[in-house]
């Protein structure tokens, strides 16, 4: 079986199938991070090139060491370090990247929708490193996988969203892959940035977090953007934290084997605490760890589709 | 020059007439009209015709005869933003749709918020113009929504009406003393209806697809705060009031309420708010993003009611060309604007297809209630009128290809369109363009 786009460009976009596909392809993946000797040359002579417009660290690190495990040639494009402050609009930027003989161009985007943008106007597989507040599939992905390795499945499990949804891509990926896979979806959070609309998506909303985390499997916690505040969707981090924080007290209302994902960066002692961050619960570092193997998962399986 | 219009199915509301006829012109006015209803004699047709010898006979037999239509809301870009419209290609556009007067917004580059810009737009207008443009002053210096632009100054020069279109009047205070203040030079202020506060960030609807999209939405609540507060104070100062491009349900209900009530509001909506939904914004085109945005099929609907009834008194196209190089940009960053021109009265006339509009209140619309709003000469086959006219086939079909559009803007959402009903001929004064 192969992806049937060149392009990961979101999990709305995905088949169940791919999915499977590319988690199962990531567990291979991760017996080869096991080894004395991490690197397979799978894409050796072609060229990945990460494009990140917005900060980030853990994403683009994950990436290019992804890139690197499979040989590929690397190039890291910052948006302060393009051609971008000197005004060239996107699809000219991607164009001349593109005429470099890039073959992978990963983007990250404060725009929704760029990396479809730029999907139309290149040859390169486009993917996906989070764009705007619409998606962000590789890390939906890893926390499938780490899902996946810790309960054995995905079906029929709750699990729990809590923070900020709507300014969330991670969230938003989350959402549309879990629903795939038939698990129950809760999203926990102030009315302000959990809108009860979002039921739609075909998810139930709780604006209180002891009722919403009662005997949940999963529990994700989202990092709470210090510049929403002065936003006026809460009034302060520690309103915040009282109500919606995850603590070890609250964390006793899921179930006894629930595990406890967060993306990354944590506000210790905001959305979460730290005992419960550092605690037995916590496979936070193990997601990091897988989120490399499905990178490498993506890429491989990209490359097999131009084939 | 002398031109016959024979055989025309003539719909000159004004007039109250719906038939088919002959019209005459001469020296660039309506001369005759006549032979009216298809039982009247052959007589009066020979006799017409024979009150000028030699005219050019262009043969309307199966077209509409309508007045030009008179396009309320248009940005013509110039001066300023030549590379997107200029009042030559804006109007030869204006004219190829079947408009034979067109209302330009004054968030030019500078701004028309003073009579030298004023002056500047009605002279290039008459120099390179293909059709009439009576220019829109701005309510606000700069458009900036703090102090009254000098309305009566610029009125005199030939501004019809006011507006800040493109950025509300967020002041109340200023709004009303706009309202008040046209009063006295009897013009209407048209009010661009959008709380900023409320719609901050938003680049379309919200909504679920929004969120979806991962677009950020404005509800549908900042146009109506907006409309619902502009109603208030044109009760309250008894001011002139035009609501600009209506795109929700509960706006058109207001409206109709305060009409109900006796205020002094009229309204407008463009073609795409009865044509498409949200749903063209899909796969971030942004050439579905316009201001305000595109709504939902119960919006469409109530709009439709709206058009029927009476509640929304006009059809304009708000025409916002766009260099192709600004629209291919990623959705937060490409502005919002349709290319209208080419399009709207092919649009508008699904309406008559469908049953919502009459051939007549289709005319009413697109140009006998603007001439009565702006209180413009127009809109009119009049004998003594200036010859604006326009022939239309309604069966006519053809595909939207924006790279045919005469407008530099190709910005619009119908591309690959097929479209029933156009314009074929359009007369201006009595210049012909086919």
């Amino acid at each position: 079986m192969k992806l049937s786009s060149k392009n990961l460009l979101g999990i709305k976009e995905l088949a169940k199938d791919e999915i499977t596909l590319i988690l199962d392809t990531a567990s291979g993946f991760k017996d080869v991070l096991k080894r004395d000797i991490k690197k397979v040359p799978a894409l050796r002579g072609k060229t990945a090139v990460n494009l990140f417009f917005e900060p980030s660290t853990r994403t683009r690190t994950s990436f290019e060491l992804a890139e690197k495990r499979l040989s590929l040639d690397v190039l890291n494009l910052t948006a302060t370090t393009s051609s971008v402050v000197k005004g060239e609009s996107l699809i000219d930027t991607v164009k001349n990247v593109q005429a470099l003989g890039a073959d992978f161009m990963v983007i990250r985007h404060s725009s929704s929708g760029a990396p479809h943008l730029i999907a139309g106007h290149i040859e390169a597989s486009v993917i996906n490193g989070g764009d705007g507040i619409n998606e962000h599939p590789t890390q939906a992905l890893l926390d499938a996988f780490t899902i996946k390795e810790k309960t054995g499945r995905l079906e029929g499990l709750k699990i729990a969203i809590v923070g900020d949804i709507l300014h969330s891509r991670v969230a938003k990926s989350n959402i549309y892959l879990l629903i795939k896979f038939g698990a129950e979806v809760r999203l926990i959070g102030p009315p302000t940035l959990v809108p009860k609309e979002m039921e739609k998506l075909g998810v139930r909303v709780f604006h209180d977090m002891n009722s919403g985390l009662e005997n949940v499997d999963v529990i994700m916690v989202l990092r709470i953007q210090m510049e929403r505040q002065g936003k006026g969707f809460f009034p302060s981090t520690l309103e915040y934290a009282k109500n919606w924080g995850l603590t070890s007290e609250r964390l006793l209302k899921a179930s006894k084997d629930a595990i406890v994902m967060h993306p990354g960066p944590m506000n210790r002692g905001v959305e979460v605490a730290s005992d419960v961050a550092d605690g037995p619960k916590s496979v936070i570092l193990e997601q990091v760890t897988n989120g490399l193997a499905v990178r490498m998962a993506v890429l491989y399986l990209l490359a097999g589709v131009k084939e | 020059m002398k031109i016959l219009i024979k055989n025309g199915h003539i719909i000159d509301p004004s007039q109250n007439i719906d038939g088919i006829g002959d019209v005459l012109i001469e020296e660039g006015k309506i001369i005759g009209i006549g032979d009216l209803g298809l039982g009247a004699s052959k007589k009066q047709k020979t006799s017409l015709q024979s009150q000028v010898p030699n005219p050019r006979i262009i043969d309307a037999t199966g077209l509409y005869v309508f007045p030009g239509l008179i396009d309320m809301h248009v940005h013509l870009r110039e001066p300023g933003f030549e590379y997107k419209e200029t009042i030559k290609t804006g109007t030869l556009a204006a004219v190829k749709g079947g408009f034979t007067t067109v209302c330009a917004m004054p968030n030019t580059n500078p701004v028309n918020d003073n009579s030298s810009v004023t002056d500047f737009i009605i002279r290039k207008a008459i120099q390179e113009g293909a059709c009439t443009v009576y220019p829109i002053g701005a309510i606000t210096k700069g458009q900036k929504g703090d102090e009254l632009a000098e309305m009566g100054i610029m009125h005199s020069e030939g501004c019809v009406a006011f507006s800040d279109d493109g950025n509300p009047v967020m002041s109340s205070l200023v709004m009303r003393r706009a309202l008040e203040y046209a009063k006295a030079f009897n013009v209407p202020v048209i009010s661009h209806c959008e709380d900023m506060n409320l719609s901050e960030g938003g680049v379309m609807n919200e909504g679920l697809l929004a969120l979806t999209l991962g677009l950020r939405g404005a509800p549908s609540g900042a146009e109506e705060i907006m409309v619902d507060r502009d109603i208030a104070l044109a009760e309250l100062t008894n001011g002139k009031l035009h609501i600009a491009h209506v795109s929700t349900e509960g706006s058109v209900r207001m409206i109709r309420d305060a009409k109900k009530r006796g205020i002094k509001v009229t309204a407008e909506t463009c073609p795409h708010y009865f044509s498409i939904t949200e749903d063209a914004v899909k796969g971030y085109n942004t050439n579905a993003k316009v201001n305000p945005p595109l709504r939902t099929q119960k919006d469409i609907d109530a709009i439709k009611q709206g058009l029927k009834d009476g509640t929304i008194d006009v059809i304009a196209t708000d025409h916002a060309p766009h260099h192709r190089d600004e629209k291919m940009r990623e959705f937060d960053y490409a502005p919002s604007g349709i290319s209208g021109l080419e399009t709207a009265l092919s649009l508008s006339l699904k309406l008559v297809d469908e049953g919502v509009l009459s051939v007549t209140q289709l005319v009413e619309k697109m140009a006998v209630n603007p001439a009565k709003i702006l209180r413009a000469n127009k809109g009119s086959l009049k004998i003594g009128s200036e010859a604006d006219v326009v022939i239309v086939d309604a069966d006519k079909e053809f595909k939207v290809e924006a790279e045919k559009f005469i407008s530099k803007g190709k910005n619009t959402p119908f591309e690959g369109w097929v479209l029933k009903g156009m314009p074929v001929l359009t007369i201006c004064k009595g210049r012909i363009y086919e």
